[in-house]
Parts: structure tokens; C-alpha cells; sequence
């Protein structure tokens, strides 16, 4: 996962590289919590544009940093949603809570 | 060997957390062999991934020593595939399989796991006996030649657009 802060913006972007199931959620889970308790930033971001998977683990982790940065104050956005993960970011409800910046442009 | 299917596979390995990617990029490689599309193989994939995070996170609660079985047939254009655990069963199938319901909340586990598995496939039946272990049946038949069908479709009606054409440049 590659982290990049926009200081101007207090902007988190977290850059998802891996699949995404139970088993990567927790290293995902650990790093995303230590770099919000860190920069405490307005806005998180989470980058699908490598994630060419994602299970309902994935939705659990997303509501579970949905909380957190609500609680703090910001709102989470995702970005690059390819197909597949739409598909199931729909199904499970997350784009009611959480907006899509712009979609991938490959599949 | 003669048997029902055209084809089929098993696999069984230790149920832990690593394998999951495992699992479900065996069963899509063996059913791309019914040549899908990369929709319907990213279907197969998570609902795979559904079944067998399943396994490790409730049948066997943490225990790394339980065996996962998937077993994969192929028959025409349809895969069924078997994933079957000895862990500790389900209760209620029913309540399990309602959406949002986790057995588990402390996890952040979104409780979506069944739902995704019937709406990924054609077919989702699980049995289950407490205390002896679970099996999650699955089945999706994959179109066939439907991009294929349709440029056909789409050939001979330019086809008869021309020939009109034509018939109105005579008359």
C-alpha cells in the first residue's frame, strides 16, 4: 500500500495494491489506522486503481475506517473502482455512505 | 475415467488465512477452460473466496490445523464447485445466511458472505450438521459465444440494411 499526504488539502490518499480478502485486510486495516492517527486528515482516500479483487472482507473494512474517520471528523472517499469491485461496493451499500471520485477507465 | 462430468479437480489444503488467494485463482484457472468472461470468472473468484473465508474464520475459529476440500466439475457449459470444511457447523442456516448477519461483529466482518456467494452464482446450497462440518454447493453456467452471437446479429443486419439500400438505388 503506497500512503501520499496532501498537507495544502489535509488529504490522505491510500494507494491499494493488493487483492483484497480476509487474509490482506489486516496488514490494510493496520497501516490505514496508523496513518490516520497520524495525520488526522480531512479527507481520506482509498485508490482501487491496482485492486483487481475484493471480497465482503473488504466491505468490512471499509465500514470499520468508515467509522473511524467519521468519528475524527473526515469524510472517506474511494477512487479508481474498476467493474468487479463496483459491483460489490454496490451490493453491500458502501456508495450510499461513501463516493466514488472517478471511475477507471480500463474494464 | 467415465464419470458424469467432463472434468474435475480437488484440492485440499490447511485452512489458513494465505491460502485464500489460493483457492479461488485454482478453481477460476480450471473453469476458464469453459472460456468465460472476465466478469463471470471474477464471480466465480468471489464467491469462492466467500465460501472458503468462511471456513477459516468460522468453521474452524482460528484453528490452523482443519483441512479445506474444493472440488471443482465441469459439465457442458456449467461449473459446480464443492467447498467443504470438518469444523463446527452452522446453528441456523437460515439466520447465517441473512444479509448483514455476522456471527461476528468484533471482527468487522460485514456479514455479506452468503448473500454475495447466491447472487455471484446460479445455485448456492449449504448443508451443514453441528459439530461434523459444512458444505457449500455451488453452480453457474457460463454463456457461451455470447459476444460472438451478437456480432453475428449485428453482421446480418447491416447486411439487410445494405441490401435495402440497394433495392431503393435500383428502383
Amino acid at each position: 500500500m503506497n500512503v501520499n499526504f496532501q498537507i495544502e488539502t489535509k488529504t490522505l490518499v491510500l494507494q491499494l495494491t493488493e487483492e483484497i480478502d480476509h487474509h490482506t485486510t489486516k496488514e490494510i486495516r493496520r497501516i490505514a489506522d496508523y496513518e490516520i492517527e497520524r495525520y488526522m486528515p480531512r479527507k481520506v482516500v482509498f485508490d482501487f486503481h491496482h485492486v483487481t479483487f475484493m471480497d465482503s472482507a473488504g466491505i468490512g473494512m471499509l465500514l470499520g475506517r468508515y467509522k473511524m474517520i467519521k468519528m475524527l471528523g473526515g469524510s472517506l472517499e474511494l477512487s479508481h473502482v474498476n467493474q468487479n469491485v463496483h459491483k460489490i461496493l454496490e451490493m453491500s451499500g458502501v456508495l450510499k455512505i461513501c463516493p466514488i471520485q472517478e471511475y477507471s477507465k480500463t474494464n | 475415467m467415465k464419470g458424469l462430468y467432463d472434468n474435475e479437480m480437488k484440492l485440499e489444503f490447511a485452512c489458513k488465512s494465505n491460502n485464500e488467494a489460493f483457492a479461488r485463482i485454482s478453481v477460476a484457472a480450471f473453469a476458464s477452460q469453459l472460456d468465460p468472461t472476465i466478469e463471470e470468472l471474477a464471480d466465480i473468484k468471489t464467491a469462492v473466496s466467500e465460501a472458503v473465508t468462511n471456513c477459516i474464520i468460522h468453521a474452524y475459529d482460528g484453528i490452523e490445523e482443519g483441512i479445506i476440500k474444493v472440488e471443482a466439475k465441469l459439465k457442458e457449459n456449467t461449473v459446480y464447485i464443492e467447498i467443504s470444511d470438518t469444523g463446527k457447523g452452522i446453528e441456523n442456516i437460515e439466520i447465517a445466511k441473512r444479509p448483514l448477519y455476522t456471527s461476528k461483529p468484533n471482527l468487522e466482518r460485514s456479514g455479506m458472505g452468503f448473500t454475495i456467494m447466491e447472487s455471484f452464482m446460479d445455485e448456492v446450497i449449504v448443508e451443514s450438521i453441528v459439530n461434523l462440518g459444512t458444505k457449500v454447493s455451488m453452480k453457474k453456467s457460463i454463456k457461451k459465444d455470447q459476444t460472438l452471437e451478437k456480432k453475428d446479429e449485428k453482421v446480418s443486419q447491416e447486411k439487410e440494411s445494405s441490401e435495402k439500400e440497394g433495392e431503393f438505388y435500383d428502383i
